[in-house]
């Protein structure tokens, strides 16, 4: 460790351990760069690019954490970025999620002939302003972070140049995602009206001493609230949600799946640095709130997900039900009287790591079906793929079964991991609540499945897929089984949280 | 005991599964062979357990212990005692039998691998000691039982195998919370995080409303399992629409996990509680009795007829379950493997007579005697143990069970009781209206019983006269584990059993 720190540290910068940033950029340029200036290069060959920048990435955050060993958490860059174990895993989750979602993307591009180094290039964008924000020690390096993460995915929802639900989708939420950002920011400025930092130790600190400038907590707890409305956006916590169904719908899907992943990633993994770290001693107040957010969320996103009638649709309103799961996790983090307290960030990010690989294998299926055009994603393109394709008909039920949490699944470690965090921080309500949402949304995962198995074919499709889509899909599948019945493999690390 | 037969039990029919999955579609005849094959070996597997279990012993048998999740403190953990060892020879010898003598029409090779996964989920239910790995099991088995309702069941297939679903998982939702927070809460008094039963049930000490709050979340799990009144209108809908495969499975094990668990996990695991809870679940169960023999009389599908039965029975078992004295337990132990015989017999025969007639509708059937008096035969017999008539095995489960809970559940036996005159009521007016009588055009044809179809049967009415006749045997392995759990309850309560010689 000293020894690489010595060969690559100039004075202040640890360049090595920001180098998961620097191979991420260093892929963002040559796509470019490279891109614009060389003519069109083989199909696919920007994926690959883009693919290896993300498993670079990606296997750089595991010495990283190799070399961690039992370190203390430290901070870089003039205390801008945090360094530890959790702010690693957190990264690893994103790399991993970004390289399926790139795999999926190539196969995609290629088959609507739309190949080219700008959708991987925003991709990897995306992935930096994520790996920010879940890295970011300052709520302003966080918000950078998540402008760029914000900026990236807007362009990318209206990046489908055959479909006009596409750009719609992309302006809408370009449009929300902006008041969003703005709520964010306020929150931010507020905050810092009352601690007089942006800095996320300097903040506990301040609130762990009971000193809030101007004597009233008003100023604080205003903060609080819109900081809590700009990430309820981001991460789709109902009543914030609205945008959520229309933007899934008409991005690209596999860009979808790189938001319901990636995106979803990043944004809890801050809204969980932000509340359980920074406001953790002011937690008695918000706490009330997210749990009537978590109820809500899990309820509602449920609920709506069983009535509709189109895929990504009903994977939109299941991923904000999934929202309120983890926010159980984030309510449990938040409990830090307990000392099982911990317990709700492992299972918080154990969850967003199984539920990154689930979205990404199921809308990857959604992509196949779609077919070239990515218009065919109603629950009927969906009848009798059981017969016509049961190979890919088994991998969807295996991810949705994984999403409906049924024991031997990778999502039935993630749920019992909040389930774990909820009861031992004595959230036996909201635990039974979690629990019974994830039967009405089990409903959902039984009606595509139902079209699937159980009823006769419209169409008998002819079904093409790429190498990378096919690689990508293969990997989540595998994922989920190997770790619904081998959950330590994933535990060991997450208990290190 | 070199060889871990218990987890053996749990691998084979998964093993089989695996190895039939990766078979083409085309190849049936190797992939029926690969079924039977392994379903036989685990039926061998269970009869030679059976064998080889000590008779006397209260304790667990044939226990293999590895762990599993070690960061939760999870083991793969089984063992089988007096209660669980013919639940286990049930399912080891019913899979096999379903297997070979029901035919599923059409995706032979989907239908043989759902069944042998169906029977594992079923085997390490039945074995599991940990409270994950109960959990994991229980759960596991809504998957293949929907796929066998969804695809090979009749007209309301979709609906019935949803509803099943959901009514199930939405029981476990409250059984998971339960689970984790049970190990939490025992992890005090044993020291560390463990979901070993066990350990948990010997050495936790939680507090009375603690104790019954937990109570309450396993049994809300089990009772929706059982079915009992009024979670049990999942029931009807998914024995009638199911194929005769699965429903034999459902009645003959599948229910039976429930009132497993309750003793297992619910009485087990919160003495106190259990005791608590009796005038409840009592109540319920009697219900469940009359209801389901009421309900019963007034089907028009024979199918559901035998499925509404079933509530009424199953409410015997519970009765006997929360009793709570040996001669019940006992009785109530008998009766869910008598229930799982007969039951599964009837709902046998109910695809038999809808095979030839392709109706249920006991207005559509007549005067079947008279042209297939083997058959009626054979039908009479399985109804009369399914209505407990002495000499066959139903009468040693329901007697036990009704004369064990006299002492200290008086009212409610004497409730119950009418139920056994129902059951009668119902069974015989629907043999008198099938069997009896001139049989019309469309019944004329009726063919009489196969070979094959009486060799099957012939094995359940063996195992109906030998237990009726000679329970002995039986009773004897059950009895020592019914007895050491029932220490456990009063040791652990304020409960005393009332003092009365047991009439050997």
């Amino acid at each position: 460790m000293m020894l690489a720190a010595n060969m690559f540290v100039g004075p202040e910068i640890d360049w090595f351990k920001i180098s998961p940033f620097l191979v991420m950029l260093g892929g963002v340029l040559l796509l470019i760069l490279a891109g614009s200036l060389t003519p069109q290069w083989k199909k696919g060959a920007y994926g690959v690019v883009g693919a290896i920048t993300a498993a670079g990435t990606a296997v750089i955050t595991a010495l990283l954490w190799r070399d961690l060993g039992d370190g203390a958490p430290s901070s870089l860059l003039a205390n801008a970025l945090t360094f530890s174990k959790f702010t690693l895993f957190a990264t690893f989750s994103i790399a991993i999620a970004t390289l399926l979602a790139i795999l999926l993307t190539s196969g995609f591009l290629v088959r609507e002939d739309e190949d080219g180094p700008e959708i991987f290039a925003l991709i990897l964008c995306a992935a930096i302003g994520g790996m920010v924000m879940v890295q970011a020690n300052d709520l302003i390096v966080m918000f950078l972070g998540l402008e760029t993460l914000s900026l990236a995915f807007y362009l990318l929802t209206a990046s489908s140049r055959s479909r006009s639900a596409s750009g719609e989708a992309g302006l809408k939420y370009f449009v929300l995602g902006g008041f969003a950002s703005a709520f964010f920011l306020y929150g931010v400025a507020l905050v810092f009206g009352a601690t007089g930092s942006t800095n996320i130790d300097a903040i506990a600190a301040s609130l762990s001493k009971d000193i809030v400038l101007g004597g009233s907590s008003a100023m604080l707890l205003a903060g609080i609230a819109l900081l809590l409305v700009g990430f309820g956006f981001k991460v789709s916590l109902v009543p914030f949600h609205t945008w959520t169904a229309d933007v899934y719908q008409g991005a690209p899907t596999p860009i979808t799946a790189l938001m319901g992943s990636v995106g979803k990633t990043a944004a809890f993994v801050a809204l969980l640095r932000v509340f359980s770290d920074a406001l953790s001693s002011r937690s008695d107040d918000w706490r009330p709130v997210v749990v009537v957010l978590a109820i809500l969320t899990l309820v509602v996103g449920s609920v709506l997900a069983v009535v509709q009638t189109d895929v990504k649709r009903m994977l939109a309103y299941s991923s904000i039900s999934h929202a309120g799961f983890i926010l159980v996790g984030l309510v449990a983090a938040g409990q830090v009287a307990s000392a099982d307290a911990g317990l709700g960030t492992s299972g918080t990010l154990s969850y967003l790591f199984i539920y990154s690989i689930l979205v990404i294998g199921t809308l990857g299926i959604v992509t196949i079906v779609a077919g070239k055009g990515d218009n065919e994603t109603s629950l009927n393109a969906f009848k009798g793929l059981g017969k016509s394709n049961p190979v890919l008909a088994m991998g969807m039920t295996v991810l949705l079964l994984a999403q409906a949490g049924v024991p031997l699944t990778s999502g039935f470690v993630a749920k019992f991991g909040i389930i774990r965090a909820a009861v031992s921080t004595e959230s036996y309500v909201l635990a039974v609540v979690a629990m019974l949402a994830a039967v009405i949304a089990a409903f959902l995962y039984l009606r595509i499945m139902v079209s699937m198995w159980l009823s006769e074919g419209t169409t008998s499709r002819d079904i093409s897929v790429a190498f990378s889509t096919r690689l990508a899909i293969g990997l989540c599948v595998g994922a989920t089984v190997v770790l619904g019945f081998f959950p330590s493999l994933l535990l060991q690390f997450t208990n290190q949280l | 005991m070199s060889i871990p037969i218990l987890t053996l039990l749990v691998l084979v029919p998964l093993v089989g599964a695996l190895v039939a999955s990766l078979l083409a579609k085309s190849n049936e005849s190797i992939v029926k062979i690969v079924a039977l094959a392994s379903s036989i070996t685990t039926g061998l597997l269970s009869v030679w357990m059976l064998i080889k279990f000590p008779t006397g012993s209260a304790g667990f048998e044939f226990v293999s212990k590895h762990s599993w999740v070690s960061e939760w403190g999870i083991s793969w953990h089984l063992g089988v005692d007096g209660i669980s060892l013919f639940l286990v020879v049930l399912t080891g010898i019913l899979f096999p039998l379903v297997i070979v003598g029901i035919d599923p029409h059409h995706d032979h090779k989907q239908y043989l691998v759902w069944m042998l996964v169906l029977e594992a989920g079923v085997m390490g239910s039945f074995l599991s000691l940990d409270l994950f790995l109960f959990f994991v099991f229980f759960e596991i088995v809504l998957v293949p039982m929907y796929f066998l309702i969804g695809k090979w069941g009749y007209d309301q297939r979709i609906y019935a195998a949803t509803k099943f679903f959901i009514y199930t998982m939405a029981g476990s939702a409250f059984m998971l919370v339960g689970i984790v927070a049970t190990a939490f809460l025992a992890r005090r008094d044993i020291g560390h995080l463990s979901f070993d039963l066990i350990e948990i049930a010997e050495k936790s000490n939680f507090s009375t409303s603690t104790g019954r709050w937990l109570f309450v979340g396993f049994v809300i799990a089990f009772a929706v399992k059982v079915p009992l009144f009024p979670l049990h209108t999942w029931l009807p809908d998914a024995h009638t629409q199911a194929p005769t495969g699965g429903s034999v499975i459902l009645a003959g094990v599948l229910l039976k996990m429930g009132t497993y668990g309750m003793l297992r996990f619910g009485v087990y695991l919160f003495p106190e509680a259990a005791v608590w809870s009796k005038p409840v679940l009592l109540t319920l169960a009697v219900i469940g009795i009359i209801y389901g023999a009421i309900a019963a009389t007034m089907q028009k599908d024979l199918k559901r007829l035998v499925a509404y039965s079933s509530v009424a029975h199953l409410g015997f078992i519970v009765l006997g379950t929360f009793a709570l004295t040996n001669q019940a337990i006992t009785g109530g132990v008998m009766q869910m493997v008598n229930h799982g015989i007969s039951t599964g017999a009837l709902f046998l025969m109910v695809g038999m007579i809808y095979e030839r007639r392709h109706t249920r509708v006991i207005a559509e059937l007549k005067g079947i005697q008279s042209v297939a008096p083997i058959f009626a035969g054979f039908f009479m017999l399985i109804m009369l143990s399914s209505i407990g008539l002495p000499g066959l095995n139903g009468f040693v489960g329901e007697f036990l069970i009704l004369i064990g809970s006299f002492p200290t559940a008086r009212w409610w036996v004497v409730a119950a009781t009418t139920g056994v005159i129902l059951a009668a009521l119902y069974l015989l007016w629907a043999y008198q209206r099938v069997f009896h009588g001139e049989p019309d055009e469309a019944n004329k044809s009726f063919a009489e019983i196969t070979k094959r179809e009486a060799m099957l049967l012939s094995v359940f009415v063996a195992a109906i006269v030998f237990t009726g006749v000679y329970p002995k045997p039986m009773l004897n392995r059950i009895e020592p584990s019914v007895k050491s759990l029932l220490e456990h309850v009063e040791s652990r309560s304020n409960y005393k059993q009332p003092e009365i010689k047991a009439g050997e």
